[in-house]
Formats: structure tokens, sequence, C-alpha cells
């Protein structure tokens, strides 16, 4: 065996060294070091996101094998993992009052060990282009995070979230492995490139429900319509640190790893096969998504609902099925993760210091915590897709690209998708409006945030200004997916 | 008679209903992780059918079928944990009982 194919792993090997770093940390350091912790894994992330944007990670400029083929890399794959990496590093130094909480003390270790765990499981369902590596990968991904979801044992609501979360992540992994079994007696093969040829022009039943309980499987990972009741739920119970890692990383590895495989294994039958499913299923995520967050008052809940309708348009970037669809959903993924954490660092720096999670506690925020508020202001602008903020830049990329595919029946898609812009303004602005114009007196009083906490805020709302109106950042995604030979695109 | 591929599918497939049904329709959480075995076993059956008859050159069917009873084997330790935990709380294990969040 050729060792050196091993060289094309640098993230995830970079990643495997933080792991340990942080493992050997946590068991051999005495006591009083214990509390840096947090700190110390913020720091080697931080370091490791760093490596990945220099060259040294970025390996060669194509594509590189490894494993007869079974793990792929290539310059647009390490920016989709360095998209991520972004996000962990600003998830991990939000959580670091939380995690040096009295209550979190004694298993702080946990909580940073599970996450780079996870991550290296998203790490390779990314670069899997092999069902059996595919599926290692999403397993590694999604059931430490039930574990990490049970980590608050004094509350009630994290043992029932972490119940609801592992049932149905065991039952989507039932029914995805049962749609690539399917898909394996059809074509002969497990690999991306030999279901490819094998399927290509196939429209037989068979392979219909093969590719719907593929959808299904991923679905409840993406929590996609049919398929996201437990995600206001699991949002709701879990910690809030963890809360706010399912609902970017978890969603955005998930993401991407649906936009690999759908194209490279599944992209000879776009039209004949997945093309339709994708339509029901976005227009579904997207209404039901915010038609329920209207109605939420717990402001866990209510990002649970908002992010299930963000779900569909970034589906939007895959239903596009063209470069710029590729392009523009690692663009909105990365303006998402800013967007997202920025609401959630201000949800959980509140939460850590006065417990108060519900939307009728932030009335009048603006007089007593003038910073936060405009902090959350920014953010549901940006998730709402107001300019000059980048969700706006975001929402303009994903339609564009859909529309730039060109079929009629795409055109009324991305019209209910705007449609739907409109309906989630309303209800990030009831938020805004609860913070800065009613007139009831104050329910939190005026605090002082850890250093930490507002470290996290300030890189999430430099994200949500200067995403959108430096536009550099587009361009060389754009430019990326178009040099890289990852999709088999036109 | 001939044994085709169809003698080990059909009883996978009644496996696999089975073990939808259950999972919906049982109330016992542990019934509800019996029901989720029967759907992966199910899957471990089709692939080894699958590569047995189908495509007998190679054995990917039979390595996926012994990464996913581990798979599955984690995901039962995992889950039964966390029921565990949901015992120590409310002394009992039926899922009607977890209803303090909905909606």
């Amino acid at each position: 065996m050729d060792y050196s194919q091993f060289l094309f792993m640098k993230q995830e090997i970079g990643l495997l060294i933080v792991f340990l770093a942080v493992f050997l940390y946590d068991t051999f350091m005495p006591r009083k070091a214990l509390p840096a912790l947090p700190a110390v894994s913020a720091g080697l992330m931080l370091i490791l996101t760093v490596l990945g944007f220099s060259n040294c990670m970025a390996g060669g400029d194509g594509v590189e094998t490894a494993f007869a083929g079974m793990y792929e890399t290539s310059p647009i794959i390490n920016a989709i993992k360095n998209v991520l990496n972004v996000g962990v590093v600003i998830v991990l130094v939000q959580s670091i009052k939380w995690a040096n909480s009295e209550f979190m003390s004694v298993r702080r270790g946990e909580f940073y060990e599970l996450l780079l765990v996870t991550l290296f499981g998203m790490y390779l369902m990314i670069s899997a282009r092999h069902f059996l590596l595919f599926v290692i990968g999403l397993e590694s991904a999604s059931l430490p995070l039930a574990a990490m979801v049970a980590l608050d044992k004094n509350r009630y609501e994290s043992h029932e979230a972490a119940v609801k979360y592992i049932l149905t992540a065991c039952f989507s992994s039932a029914i995805f492995m049962m749609g690539i079994a399917l898909v394996y007696g059809l074509s002969g093969s497990l690999y991306f490139s030999g279901i490819h040829t094998a399927v290509a022009g196939g429209n037989s039943l068979m392979l219909i429900v093969a590719i719907a309980f593929v959808m299904a499987g991923i679905g409840f990972k993406l929590s996609l319509v049919p398929f996201h009741l437990w995600t206001a739920d699991v949002y709701q119970g879990a910690p809030t640190s963890v809360t706010s890692y399912l609902s970017v990383i978890s969603k955005g590895s998930a993401a991407f790893a649906f936009l690999v495989m759908l194209v490279q294994a599944f992209g000879a039958i776009y039209a004949d096969v997945w093309e339709w499913m994708l339509y029901a299923l976005i227009i579904l995520t997207i209404t039901v998504g915010n038609l329920f967050a209207i109605r939420q008052r717990n402001m866990k809940r209510f990002l649970a609902f908002s992010s299930v309708s963000q779900a569909g348009y970034i589906m939007l970037g895959i239903v596009a099925f063209n470069w710029m669809g590729v392009a523009a959903l690692i663009y909105y993924i990365l303006v998402y993760i800013f967007s997202n954490l920025a609401a959630f660092g201000v949800i959980g720096a509140i939460e850590n210091a006065t417990g108060k999670v519900s939307m009728d506690d932030y009335r009048g925020l603006s007089k007593t915590n003038p910073r936060l508020a405009f902090c959350m202001m920014l953010a549901m602008f940006s998730l709402a897709g107001i300019p000059p903020f980048a969700g706006f830049f975001s929402k303009f990329f994903i339609f564009t690209s859909a529309i730039n595919q060109g079929s009629i029946a795409i055109y009324v898609l991305v019209l209910i998708a705007l449609i739907n812009t409109i309906i989630s303004l309303y209800y990030y602005l009831l938020v805004v409006k609860a913070m800065y114009i009613s007139d009831e007196t104050p329910v939190v009083e005026n605090f002082r945030s850890a250093a930490s906490e507002k470290a996290g805020l300030w890189i999430s709302i430099a994200g949500v200004m200067f995403l959108g109106i430096v536009s550099c950042f587009y361009t060389s995604i754009l430019e990326m997916a178009k040099a890289s030979e990852v999709f088999f695109l036109h | 008679m001939e044994i085709t591929a169809i003698f080990y599918l059909l009883p996978a497939l009644l496996m696999f209903c089975a073990g939808v049904y259950g999972f919906i329709t049982r109330r016992n959480m542990i019934a509800i992780l019996i029901s989720l075995e029967l759907m992966l076993n199910a899957v471990d059956v089709f692939f080894v059918v699958f590569n047995r008859y189908l495509h007998p050159a190679q054995l990917e069917g039979m390595f996926f079928t012994l990464f996913a009873i581990a798979i599955a084997a984690a995901e039962t330790a995992l889950a039964i944990a966390i029921i565990i935990n949901i015992f120590r709380a409310t002394k009992n294990v039926d899922v009607r009982g977890l209803n303090e969040m909905k909606f």
C-alpha cells in the first residue's frame, strides 16, 4: 500500500491532531489548568483554519484521489472544509463561558471532543466518493451529536430532545441505507463514478424509489420539510452552544455532502428523476418553515423553524445544477453561518446571564442592552435578506443561479421562494419590533457579556457586514468552482 | 425448485416494512429500538443478496454489511444510554411521556 496517499488528507489529519491535543490536555493536565481547555481548543481550531486558508493545506491545483478513489479532495472541497472550520471557530469561541460554568466544569472536555469528532465525520462525508465512506462519515457526524444534545443533564428537555434526535437519526439512516442498497442492486457499484455511469439514462421505478429513500435520509439531517419534525424540539432542548453547532455546521456540511453526492452519483438522471423531487421538497420546506416560524415564542424554536426555511433556500443552489449554483450554495452557507451564529451568540449571552429564552423577554432590550439588541437586529436583517447585509447578496446569488437553469418550472419555484422571503421578513422583524419599538418595561436587566461572547459576536457581525460588500469572496469561490473538476456539470 | 434472489428479498422487504410499522406504532422506546434493528438488518440482507446474486464479481455489498452491523451496534448502544437517562428522569420509557415540547 502506498502510504503517501495519506498526505492528501491534510485537513483530516490536522483535525485529528487538534482532537488528540484536546483529548490529551483534558486527560492529563492538572485540574487547575482545565478551565483553559475551551480557549485552547478554540485556539487550536483557529490555527487549523488559518492553515487551511494558506497554501500548505491546499495541496495541488487539481483533483486528488486516495484509497482507490474512495476519498477525493480538490481546491473547492478544501474551500468547503474551510467554510465549516470558520463556523466551528466561532461556535467554540462563543461556547467558552458556558463550558466554564459550574455545571459544565466536569464535562466540558466531552463537549469539545465530541464536537471535533463530528466535524471529522463531516469532512469524510464531503470528501467521500464511495457510499461506504459516506455512510461512516454520516453516522460519525450524527451519532455523537445525540450525546451532545443530552449533555445538559439537569434539564429534562435535554433528555427529551436527545431521544427525539437519536430515534429519528437512526430511522433516517436506516432509510438512507435502504436507498443505497437499492442503488447498489441496480448499478453493482458503490463508487459515485460507477453509479453515475450505471444509472445514466435509466428511469425505472426502483431507481425512483431508491433516490426517494436517499433523499429522505439526507432530508432528515438537513431538516427538509416532511422530515423536519425533530428540528424544533431538538433545538429547544439542546444546550445553546450545541444548538448553534447543529443549526449551522451540521446543516451546512449535510448540504455540501448532498450536493456532491447528487451531482456526482446521480447527476446523469437529474432531469428524469430527482429534479421534481427537489422542487416539491423546496416549496414545502420554505413555506412550512416560514408559516411555523411565525407562531413561535421561544427564540430557539423560532430560529429552528427559520433554519428549516433557510435549508429550502440552500437547496435552490443544488436544483440549479450549474457552476453558479455550486458557488452560490457555498457562499450562502458561509453567510448563513455568520448570520445565524450572530443570532445564537446573542441568545446564548442572554441565556447565560439571565436564563431567559422567550421572545417576550426581549421586549425593550434596546434600552437595557443596546449593543446586544443591535447585533440581534443585524443578524435578523441578514437572515431576512435586507441589503446591504450579506444575507441579501447570498439570496440574490442563489436566486440568480436557479434562474440561470432556465426552465419554466424553476421560474415558478423562484417566484414562490421570493414570496416566502417577504413572509420571512415579517417574523424576523417581529424580533426587532420587540427589541426596539415595544413600550413595555424591559424584562432583561443590563448586564456585561463575557469577553468570549463579545469576541464571537464581533467576528459574526464583521462577517454579516462585510461578506456582502467585499465582493472578492463570491468571485473567488466561483472561480474555484469553475476550475475544479469535481462536478460532472455542463 | 431453484432458490432465487426473490426468496431472500421478499422476507427482507417484509422485515423492513415491519420495522417501519413498528417504529411508527410502538409506544415503548425499547420496542422502537427493536423495530429500528429490524430495518437495519433488512438492509444488511438486501446488500448481501444483491452482492451474491446480481454482482458476484466484487465483495462491496458484503463489506458494506460488515460496517453497517458495527454502525447499528453503535446506534443501539447510544440510544439505550439516552433511554436510560430518560428512565432516570421520569421512571418511564413510554414515548407518550415525551410531550414537554411540541409544535
